[in-house]
């Protein structure tokens, strides 16, 4: 638990005031400047960088006593032409990123003012850093320098401050905090005007600066462990080893801890280390070393020690070594507080580890990534790519270094192509909120402009499609060995199969299947696949209604997709282009599906629907996917001429459901629009005749193709809640569905009509237009009306004439149905119905309640129709 | 009785120098001022502090503060500094 330090003196936050108020007016004045005038402070900025590099460097060399003062000066070259060169180009005002592949389109805002912390290791090149940062995104920043570092950190300040200001900065851009306290950083870290924190630095600044509740990007400490591997280039791994450790006397906390060593080469490697000036200290020496660096009682690292040569830490712990030595190796054993050099040590004093096999060296290496380093940096050195993917996978470091030195590898652009940076994100397990390399983009609120996308819409039917009496008869085009003809016992018996055999090619052999003509079950779908398997079939025709064709068409999927999960398949989803079970693709045995279709309503025969009833659940399972559709489909009204009464009023009433929830849908388009419209002229003009004079052939056929084409209708614009609702009555009550569909249809006109209580996401629909659509169907069909809810009002009363004019019922107590059992049903009628996904594509979208209201009005019934006759008018 | 509006035109090279005289005719100025900003591209943090001064005195003589012809730019800004609710806006 990080304390809350007290506020500070009035006195003391009159003058914290003042740097917030500076800050937060140069932060908004900095909102107005473009890219180019930032790029220009930037250039300007990182020559003054780079030209004041080594008198900073001398400054914080003195200033602190901490490091090398050579490499200090390397520090901030990096910091500024490294970082230069990486953000130079890269846009940070205004549109920085576009994709207009996907409408998207990132636009750059800056942050405000910032709080940052400076460390005592890199006091002048954090700075510098920072600044170049913060200027190339328009931020203003407040630093709070490292107490004992004060003076060189405020001097690279105000180097970069003056160069900006004098490129047109806004003044106040950045400040530094003078000597201060614990109380004030707190103070600061909790002001309302401060937008973020950057704390680098120890934990105890980054813990402070995650606990204000402030955005934060804190990133702290580190014990990077080393893999050197058996494959590795010993010659180049020791020497990197050596630049790195000794690197600014192993300020930068990615730098190298304990290298573990594979059994192979550990004593070579021991051997390349003493000759390049290391010092192996024995096991007495790496004792005494561990005393000296570490305080017994806390565990922490002595803080004289940081940073220092080691020569001196070997003079203060009392080991003689030869003057030039440049780095302290220590063999260790283990990992923990017995073991006090297994953990982060910020000077040249680096910890060995023998290996006897890979495993050992990973767990080893995982260890010391956990006494410390989470999420930091970890290095391997190795010619070996599974070692290197294995080491990766283990490891939890932000910066995982191949082949290269820890600390200089993981301030990137140096020895690879990673973001140059001073701050090493260390994510959730080092309690960073990034893993990366903070950079120029963590400086950045990133906007999302993201336009609508044109919905991706799609038509699709069988690739043939043949109608007309005697279609039939081009079955014979079709190359077959093994045809099997699946159909229902009665459509066998009055020789529709023998119809169909006549016309297929000689050479086929050809197999009639039988299966009950009911809702197909799985056990007759299995069947079904055996003979399809038992004849080694390469075509498969289906001949029956609605339910023979979608078992024909679950047989051929299983046929050629042994593996498919029924169950798995019919799993809901919202989106066909996004669902989470895909059909197999796969096929075994490739074969050719035929549709003949010997009723005039489902329209199985184009759509990529099948339903499966389950038997055992007393349920319908519904599967649809586009790989159902039948490859060709064959309209011909010779099979529906013996169709009963009863069954061509059901079908002709599923066929008008089919069109005009297809017209409505938010799915519907121009293409499903063409087929909708024309499909209910075609059934208010023939659905009459060929139920009232069943040898009407002109009839038939219409009707028959009508059925066809209000199915390409809804095979690719859906239905909606008419069938849903319809779906859950019918199978709870034993109702065909095309009567099912009936007692829900003027009522669902109605109810799509009016506005909606809840409108549903469609990305598909520009406007709420389902009462238009009904009033241009109105038009279409030449009924009365003026206004829009007028010829709403006369489809639904010239539905409900045609609906009479079949002799359907009413209502639903019309059937039979006692008001108790429809009562006692209601609540899982409307579980089921909101459960069916048939309603996804209506324009409404159903609340429970309202399901419940339509089927109420279901029971009760419509009027007596009222209104010009569509059917006169339409014909 | 008529009331006089005191309308000023804030020229975008010296807004600070604008605003200040501005705030020198507060005692004449009735109970509205209008300050034309249709020439002001950019304000830089003088004339922010003279914008925020000019507020802080408007309010003490209850003199209502128009800003006429200000950016769209200029109005985010005047929100990071949360002045913009001291000012009535005017195209």
């Amino acid at each position: 638990m990080v304390k809350n330090p007290a506020n500070p003196t009035e006195e003391r936050m009159a003058y914290l005031e003042g740097l917030i108020t500076q800050a937060k007016t140069a932060a908004a004045v900095f909102s107005q400047f473009t890219q180019q005038d930032v790029d220009g402070m930037v250039k300007a900025m990182a020559l003054a960088g780079l030209e004041q590099a080594q008198p900073l460097a001398r400054l914080a060399s003195e200033e602190t006593r901490i490091g090398v003062l050579e490499d200090k000066v390397i520090k901030n070259m990096v910091a500024t032409e490294f970082v230069y060169n990486y953000i130079k180009d890269k846009p940070t005002v205004g549109t920085i990123r576009e994709f207009p592949e996907r409408g998207l389109v990132e636009v750059a805002e800056p942050i405000g003012v910032i709080f940052s912390l400076i460390p005592i290791t890199n006091p002048t090149s954090t700075v510098l850093f920072k600044c170049l940062m913060a200027i190339k995104t328009r931020n203003a920043v407040i630093f709070s320098p490292h107490p004992n570092a004060w003076r060189c950190s405020s001097e690279a300040v105000r180097i970069m401050y003056e160069t900006a200001v004098r490129h047109g900065a806004p003044e106040g851009v950045f400040t530094c905090l003078e000597a201060h306290t614990l109380e004030d950083n707190a103070y600061l870290m909790r002001h309302k005007d401060v937008a973020m924190i950057d704390a680098t630095g120890g934990q105890g600044a980054v813990r402070a600066a995650y606990s204000s509740g402030k955005p934060a990007l804190g990133v702290g400490p580190g014990n990077t462990p080393v893999y050197l591997e058996k494959s590795a280039d010993l010659s180049m791994a020791v020497v990197d080893i050596i630049v790195s450790k000794t690197f600014d006397n192993g300020t930068i906390c990615a730098s190298e801890q304990t290298v573990v060593i594979d059994d192979e080469i550990y004593d070579s490697t021991l051997k390349k280390f003493a000759e390049l000036g290391t010092h192996v200290c024995n096991e007495k020496e790496t004792e005494i070393l561990g005393h000296a660096l570490f305080d017994r009682q806390t565990g922490c690292m002595q803080a004289a020690a940081v940073g220092q040569k080691a020569t001196d830490i070997a003079r203060v712990a009392g080991l003689t070594v030869k003057p030039a030595t440049k780095l302290l190796i220590a063999p260790i054993q283990g990992v923990g507080r017995e073991h006090p050099l297994s953990v982060e040590k910020l000077c040249p004093v680096l910890s060995v580890y023998r290996a006897q096999s890979t495993d050992e060296a990973l767990r080893m290496c995982l260890d010391v990534n956990h006494a410390g380093g989470l999420g930091h940096t970890a290095v391997i050195f190795s010619r070996n790519d599974d070692a290197i993917q294995k080491f990766s996978q283990v490891i939890n470091a932000g910066r995982i270094i191949v082949n290269a030195p820890g600390s200089i590898g993981a301030l990137g652009g140096v020895y690879n192509d990673m973001v140059p940076t001073f701050s090493f994100g260390c994510g959730t397990a080092g309690g960073n909120s990034t893993t990366d390399n903070v950079n120029i983009y963590h400086y950045l609120n990133l906007k999302r402009v993201a336009r609508r996308t044109p919905a991706a819409m799609w038509f699709r039917v069988p690739n043939q499609i043949y109608f007309n009496f005697n279609a039939v008869a081009n079955v014979r085009q079709f190359p077959s060995r093994s045809t099997v003809i699946i159909t229902n016992p009665g459509l066998e018996q009055i020789g529709h199969a023998d119809i169909v055999r006549r016309y297929l090619p000689l050479e086929a052999s050809v197999h009639v299947c039988v299966i009950p003509d009911a809702e197909p079950e799985l056990k007759a779908i299995l069947q079904g696949v055996e003979a399809l398997n038992l004849y080694k079939a390469d075509q498969i025709i289906a001949l029956g209604g609605g339910s023979m064709i979608d078992a024909a068409k679950i047989m051929k999927l299983k046929y050629e997709s042994p593996e498919a999960d029924l169950e798995e398949l019919a799993a809901p989803f919202l989106d066909i282009r996004k669902r989470v079970v895909q059909y197999p693709t796969g096929k075994i045995n490739p074969s050719r599906l035929i549709a003949i279709s010997t009723t005039s309503g489902t329209g199985s025969e184009v759509t990529p629907f099948a339903v499966l009833f389950d038997k055992e659940r007393g349920r319908k399972v519904t599967l649809a996917d586009y790989s159902l559709t039948p490859d060709v489909a064959i309209i011909d009204p010779q099979f529906v001429m013996s169709m009963p009464k009863g069954l061509t009023a059901d079908t002709g009433v599923d066929c008008l459901t089919h069109a005009l929830e297809a017209a409505v849908s938010t799915y519907a388009s121009c293409y499903s629009d063409c087929n909708a419209m024309q499909a209910i002229r075609m059934v208010f003009k023939y659905l009459p005749a060929a139920y009232q004079h069943p040898d009407e052939e002109e009839a038939r056929s219409m009707m028959h193709n009508a059925a066809c084409i209000a199915a390409m209708a809804f095979a690719n614009a859906g239905v909606g809640v008419n069938h849903a609702l319809a779906h859950a009555f019918g199978a709870r009550f034993g109702v065909a569905h095309g009567r099912a569909n009936a007692l829900m249809l003027p009522h669902i006109i109605r109810y799509n009509a009016s506005v909606p209580t809840k409108f549903r996401p469609s990305p598909n629909q520009r406007a709420y237009v389902a009462d238009k659509k009904y009033a241009t169907i109105a038009d279409l069909l030449g009924l009365d009306g003026g206004t829009i809810e007028e010829k709403v009002k006369s489809l639904a009363a010239a539905v409900e004439q045609l609906l009479d004019q079949l002799e359907m019922p009413r209502s639903i107590a019309a059937l039979g149905i006692a008001k108790e059992s429809f009562e006692q049903a209601l609540p899982d009628l409307v579980k089921v119905a909101f459960d069916d996904p048939s309603w996804l594509s209506n324009p409404r979208m159903p609340l429970m309640s309202e399901l419940e209201e339509l089927f109420c009005s279901a029971y009760n019934g419509r009027g007596t129709a009222r209104g010009t006759s569509a059917g006169q008018q339409a014909a | 009785m008529a009331t006089i509006v005191v309308q000023f035109q804030i020229d975008g090279e010296g807004v600070a120098r604008g605003l200040e005289e501005a705030r020198d005719k507060l005692d004449s100025a009735g109970p509205k001022m209008v300050l034309d900003f249709s020439a002001v591209d950019r304000i830089d943090a003088a004339g922010l502090r003279a914008l925020e001064d000019l507020t802080a005195r408007a309010d003490d003589k209850r003199v209502k503060l128009v800003l006429r012809g200000a950016s769209i730019d200029m109005y985010k800004v005047l929100k990071l500094m949360k002045l913009a609710a001291r000012f009535s806006f005017s195209n």
